[in-house]
């Protein structure tokens, strides 16, 4: 988070083009893993907006799953309830997160780091007790089923093979990403930015230190909300681990892993993230567990700023030579 | 409702044994150590596998435990705690997750993900009545040992030349140094008196918690809790944060079962809402 990214403009570079490329490019080269592939997305928008709340405002968040799971319940529920309509499922998922995550903010915003992981932790575990024994409304532990969609925009079904699970997640993920590239070159943005760098500063500058930290949590979490009702749609299941603290962990892993405060980082470490964990799926899960840790010890220690930080050092250094 | 008040201290009294490691780290040195669950299930693997492997009784594996979490707590402190005494919050995050990842996944692959027995002596199970009440012997005993082990702490902390080390070392560690104290030494010492007091806790603990794999997750919330409710620099805190928390515990699971964790993340919220700076805290 050493705030290495160039005050990006508004202009896209030629590597971010051939980045979004790519995706576009394995729907026809790698059709049997459309269904991995939209996953992939959605955690990656989850990844994004919690990027949003850490890398840019800097407010360390243990909890963040909350706003996932409430998004995805709400969508699941809608459609449960006969409301299989999945862009406005969309809408009423981030709608939900964003209150919660507003009302959530006050408590979040106002501590110090370890008074607002607590909070966020208390929250998400909260919450994830609540949708637990709520079981007549959420399903409990068996999860919710019985979520179907219509049509997506009233021509394409949801089928198996992920064909439309896959385009419709990329699309999603990048018009929020777009969104979300505009808001950090905004003033809005680096004002995060500075907050984040030097908070006792800010208000001395005549900047909202409070009413921006608030605007950034809320934001975040209606975009875990938007990823979490993509999972419902698109699996047409919500099962209670989508609130729990290992998807909160997870995502925080996810994006350290590519580098925070980069955007580019929150999709490139899930990426490489969900690709590793679905290829070594064969080992037993609490190896993967082992390894998990192993990788962020040494990330910490070796690699802080993750693939992106690391890329970003060799350039730097390849360019004084 | 006495019998319940009784559990929720001794339960109360086994999260504040647990904690007071955290309490120093997190509390004083301001390390967001969130494995320090794991010091506690190492513990209690520590006193079982002496116990029922090598047929050592219950009351001399404990001293096992201590030493053996301690001695780890040492190690781990030398080699990696230490690089991170003035990372950011988030490595520090990062880090002791991760390490709580590992040591789940190592308990599982040593010990397998069941539940693990403990079987107590005779003259520690059954009961006791007495005021109209059922109290359990081991419990009993479980107050009594964290009783004596927080006086012992108090007056080590309070009365000893390394106590007042520890103190100034935590309190302002540049000029500790100045002074000649060897506070690198003195943090060492600090961390794996910690670890090894979470190491008893959760030796005696097998009992009250339970010993499986996820102990360091499931229960890390808890020790957090009294360290952040408790507020830093005191033993008052902690004791006082974690006999609330106790009771609280036990009482919602004896009177609102089906709430079940509800109550004690309720109360979680409320009390730190409450208490932003802790119970008895004072700002750093």
């Amino acid at each position: 988070m050493s705030g290495a990214a160039p005050l990006a403009s508004g202009r896209w570079r030629r590597a971010e083009i051939a980045f979004w490329l790519v995706p576009v490019a394995c729907y026809f080269l790698f059709p049997g893993y459309r269904v991995l592939g939209s996953q992939v997305f959605i955690a990656a928008l989850f990844a994004l907006s919690l990027d949003l709340v850490l890398g840019y405002a800097g407010i360390l968040s243990l909890g963040h799953a909350a706003y996932f799971g409430l998004g995805a319940y709400a969508a699941g529920l809608l459609a449960a309830h006969g409301w299989g309509e999945p862009l406005s499922g969309l809408v009423a998922a981030a709608a939900i997160a964003a209150a919660a995550g507003y009302l959530a903010s006050f408590l979040v915003v106002r501590g110090e780091d370890l008074a607002r992981l607590m909070v966020t932790l208390g929250l998400g575990l909260l919450l994830y007790e609540a949708a637990n024994r709520g079981a007549g409304v959420t399903g409990g532990v068996d999860g919710l089923s019985g979520v179907s969609m219509d049509r997506l925009l009233g021509a394409f079904p949801f089928d198996l093979a992920g064909d439309t699970a896959y385009v419709y997640s990329l699309a999603v993920l990048f018009a929020l990403f777009v969104f979300t590239r505009r808001l950090a070159s905004s003033p809005f943005g680096l004002s995060l930015r500075a907050i984040r760098e030097n908070r006792a500063r800010m208000p001395a500058i005549g900047a909202p230190v409070r009413r921006r930290l608030v605007a950034a949590f809320t934001l975040g979490a209606a975009m875990a909300g938007v990823a979490g009702a993509l999972l419902a749609q698109t699996t047409q299941f919500v099962g209670l681990d989508t609130l729990g603290f290992h998807r909160s962990a997870e995502v925080l892993i996810m994006l350290v892993l590519g580098g925070a405060g980069r955007l580019y980082g929150a999709l490139i470490g899930t990426a490489v993230f969900m690709i590793a964990q679905d290829r070594l799926a064969e080992l037993d899960p609490v190896y993967w567990q082992f390894w998990l840790g192993l990788l962020l010890v040494l990330l910490v220690f070796f690699a802080r700023g993750g693939i992106l930080g690391a890329a970003e050092a060799i350039a730097r250094r390849a360019g004084r030579r | 409702m006495a019998g319940v008040l009784f559990d929720g201290l001794a339960y109360g009294s086994l999260l504040f044994l647990v904690s007071l490691g955290l309490s120093v780290t997190m509390g004083l040195m301001n390390f967001v150590n969130l494995a320090h669950g794991a010091f506690a299930m190492a513990g209690g693997y520590v006193c079982v596998v002496a116990m029922n492997r090598y047929g050592v009784p219950f009351l001399a594996a404990l001293p096992f435990a201590f030493a053996a979490t301690a001695a780890a707590g040492a190690v781990l402190e030398r080699l990696l705690y230490r690089r991170l005494y003035g990372a950011s919050h988030l490595d520090q995050v990062l880090f002791s997750i991760g390490l709580a990842f590992m040591s789940v996944a190592a308990a599982t692959w040593l010990f397998g993900a069941a539940q693990q027995p403990v079987r107590l002596p005779a003259f520690l199970r059954g009961q006791v009545h007495a005021f109209g009440a059922d109290f359990g012997i081991y419990r009993i005993f479980l107050l009594a040992v964290v009783a004596a082990s927080t006086l012992v702490l108090a007056a080590l902390l309070g009365r000893t030349r390394f106590g007042a080390q520890v103190r100034a070392a935590v309190d302002d560690a540049r000029a500790a140094r100045g002074l000649g104290i060897d506070v690198d030494r003195v943090f060492t010492a600090t961390f794996a008196l910690g670890s090894g007091l979470a190491g008893l806790g959760g030796a005696l603990g097998i009992e009250v918690l339970g010993l499986d794999p996820s102990f360091p997750l499931k229960f890390m919330v808890y020790f957090l809790l009294v360290v952040v409710v408790g507020g830093a620099g005191t033993l008052r805190g902690p004791l006082a944060a974690a006999m609330i928390l106790g009771v609280c515990d036990v009482a919602a699971k004896y009177y609102v079962p089906q709430a079940g964790a509800f109550a004690i993340y309720g109360v979680m919220v409320l009390l730190l809402l409450a208490f932003p700076a802790g119970l008895f805290g004072r700002r750093a």
